[in-house]
């Protein structure tokens, strides 16, 4: 530390942070959007990082969760503790509910097929959804090894335009993961190849009042 | 490891390391630029992650403070190493306190930096790189050429001819009839290295932003990588240099959109991993915060030098610049290649050594690296400035202690600076890219830095680098007999 007050010799002593000036002058938010626009943008975004996008709305969605883990042979599916009960009302008990639990190993999630979770929030402009283990998208590592995430995002109320909106939202306390796309990798000859070691297929569930003139528009 | 000249004469006659290396930095260059365009407010937001950088450079000593209370507050423990040695012997008795003899690996530079794979492995532990580049790097017995793909210099069928012959040394071998198809590559690495995550205790990461405000580390990846090793170990250990500081959480939201967007050219990353602390029941229960020096405070002594520290390590000057393309990652000699090598090496390690005194002239200066550099780091003005530190010597910081080194005049140091100048004007294509590009940018050149550098611009003059050419330059530090080159430092 002392090193560290001699390297800074040449700033005053009584100089204090704010006497370097930042200047926030860039955009909170890039261009004036609908929440409608700002959805159909995330749907966009989302897809152009090769995330899977449905868009749905609350009575459908258990329905359309069923369909998605049927479409991949899902044998078992990792669930967070506070993921809403209907959520999974529509899947067989044929397919395994893994719980997730402090006693669950990586070995146990990578004999999983598919996670389904809840978001903290999602982000327009760059595709993004946050994570913020909370009860509806549990430990950091159920995402992570089992191969297959399908995430449910609640349109408009849990979509944000841009990054520096997003971040307002969040609490740095808790541990945060942003996912953009499924993992990928350029590294060989900057061949993007999906899937390395996170989940190789992210299904996007956007879930909402069924998109119409009549919600277009509205400031929700 | 011999001066840059040298090594970028080996490299510039491999013909396969250059088609590799330009099919790589022109195609995420021109990625890069589509990326950046679309933000209407780019040049603020440089602006502002070169003001925040500032901030926090000129207050470090504060911030680095706060920093620390904050992560201990959140449940880690603070380790401050002052040199390589310092940090590598803090990990090691970290890993070994914790019994296991193996440790994976999220790519970072800081590790590389200190040589700490060495290290741990003179401790009988073995550190695993994990990122798919660092995998074919370590496998192959090879160096990191590149700061975001490592493995930039290998193509395919190098690549499964490691994979083939080197991965059942270290684990889970390779498929049989591995073919050099990306995916079926992809998915190799994918099976080798799943079997280290789901058995790894310990995990050692770098970070790319620490928040002093809250005590949050932040770790930008693609792969999923990063994430196993942050989370499925008992104990995380992470070394970062004391400059990857930002004063507050909202500061991301300047730094997480300059970096995916120069870096990789992405709108975002795939994965980005922030914690603070250790979280009950969720991931690590013991984490390592070791802040690293190893002269990074003798760069910030240098007033001139100190805003190499503002850089996020992108990697966006390596794609852009002519000698790097030519001379190839390797010929730095450093875990810092490329324009960022060329100023950063210099002034963590000082310029006495033949290599590190050739770096500062293993440029054309032609500013294209200060053009694309999203946190603004003028590194022509610091090449001259190290330049001239190199001919005429002059006080400098070692180890915390000022000091004035003696110019290298006559010295190896010197010869090997000026076979270095001489291998730019030797490569004319170099030059003429270099020079062509700064008379097409010179209208963007402020002659006072915009808000955040005002101050510091204010008292001192930019430096007219497309004015200036690295000819005129040449023939003004070395006198008439200049461009006779070797026969003048005798
Ligand atoms: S110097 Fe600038 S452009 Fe180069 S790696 Fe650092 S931040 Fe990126």
């Amino acid at each position: 530390m002392a090193r560290i007050r001699h390297a800074l010799a040449d700033v005053p002593r009584a100089e204090t942070p704010d006497a370097v000036p930042v200047e926030r002058t860039y955009h909170r938010v890039h261009g004036d959007r609908t929440p409608a626009e700002t959805a159909d943008l995330l749907a966009e975004n989302l897809a152009d990082y090769r995330a899977i996008v449905h868009r749905t709305d609350a009575p459908s969605l258990p329905a359309l969760i069923a369909r998605l883990l049927a479409d991949r042979g899902a044998t078992s599916v990792a669930v967070p503790p506070g993921l809403p009960d209907s959520w999974l009302s529509a899947v067989p008990d044929a397919v395994r509910r893994v719980p997730d639990t402090a006693e669950l190993t990586p070995h146990d999630l990578d004999a999983v097929s598919s996670v389904v979770t809840a978001c903290a929030v999602a982000i327009a402009e760059t595709g993004t959804v946050v994570l913020d283990a909370a009860p509806d998208q549990g430990r950091r590592r159920i995402t992570l090894v089992p191969d297959h995430h399908i995430c449910v995002i609640r349109v408009p109320d849990q979509v944000v335009g841009s990054v520096p909106e997003g971040l307002e939202r969040l609490d740095p306390a808790r541990p945060l993961t942003w996912i953009s796309g499924p993992s990928a990798t350029s590294d060989i000859e900057l061949d993007r190849v999906e899937g390395v070691h996170g989940p190789r297929t992210l299904e996007v569930i956007l879930t909402g009042p069924p998109a119409g003139p009549e919600t277009a528009g509205q400031s929700r | 490891m011999p001066a840059f000249p040298a090594a970028a004469d080996a490299s510039t006659r491999n013909t396969q390391l250059r088609a590799n290396l330009r099919h790589a930095t022109h195609t995420i260059r021109a990625k890069r630029a589509t990326a950046v365009a679309e933000l209407d407010d780019w040049s603020s937001l440089r602006a502002a992650g070169a003001a925040i950088k500032d901030r926090t450079l000129r207050h470090l000593d504060q911030y680095l403070e706060q920093l620390e209370r904050a992560v201990t507050a959140a449940g880690g423990h603070v380790h401050w190493a002052a040199d390589a040695d310092e940090a590598n012997r803090i990990v090691t008795e970290l890993v070994r306190a914790t019994g296991e003899r193996e440790v994976v690996k999220v790519k970072s530079m800081a590790t590389q930096e200190i040589g700490l794979n060495g290290a741990l492995a003179t401790a009988g532990i073995t550190a695993y790189e994990t990122d798919l580049a660092e995998l074919i790097v370590q496998l192959g017995d090879d160096l990191p050429s590149h700061i975001l793909v490592p493995a930039i210099h290998r193509n395919r069928g190098e690549i499964r001819d490691i994979f083939a012959e080197r991965m059942a040394e270290w684990g889970r071998p390779a498929p049989e009839g591995l073919t050099d198809a990306p995916a079926d590559l992809a998915e190799a690495a994918r099976l080798h290295l799943r079997e280290k995550f789901l058995n790894a205790k310990v995990g050692i990461s770098g970070a790319n932003f620490m928040v002093a405000e809250t005590g949050t580390l932040v770790v930008v990846e693609s792969e999923g990588n990063g994430r196993m090793c942050l989370t499925l170990p008992e104990t995380l250990i992470s070394v970062v240099g004391i400059e990857k500081i930002v004063p507050s959480f909202q500061d991301l939201e300047v730094f997480l959109q300059l970096l995916p967007r120069s870096s990789t050219a992405e709108r975002m990353n795939p994965y980005t991993s922030t914690w603070t602390g250790t979280t009950d029941a969720d991931g690590p229960r013991t984490f390592h915060l070791v802040l690293l020096d190893n002269g990074r405070t003798d760069t910030l002594a240098d007033t001139v030098g100190r805003q190499a520290l503002r850089c996020i390590r992108c990697s966006a000057c390596l794609n852009v610049c002519p000698v790097y393309e030519r001379a190839g990652g390797h010929a730095y000699g450093s875990a810092y290649p490329g324009p960022i090598g060329a100023i950063l090496t210099p002034q963590l390690r000082g310029v006495q050594s033949e290599l590190d005194a050739s770096l500062p002239y293993a440029s054309s200066l032609c500013g294209a690296c200060y053009e694309v550099c999203p946190v603004a780091i003028d590194i022509p003005e610091i090449l001259v400035h190290l330049r001239e530190r190199v001919v005429e010597g002059g006080p400098v910081s070692v180890r915390g202690t000022r000091t004035v080194i003696k110019p290298a005049k006559g010295h190896a140091a010197e010869r090997a600076a000026m076979r270095a100048a001489r291998w730019a004007l030797d490569h004319p294509r170099v030059l003429r890219t270099g020079q062509r590009l700064a008379s097409r940018t010179r209208r963007f050149h402020p002659r006072r830095l915009p808000g955040p550098g005002r101050a510091w611009s204010d008292t001192r003059e930019l430096p007219k680098v497309p004015e200036e050419s690295f000819r005129d330059w040449w023939r003004r530090t070395r006198g008439e007999s200049g461009t006779e080159g070797r026969k003048t430092t005798t």
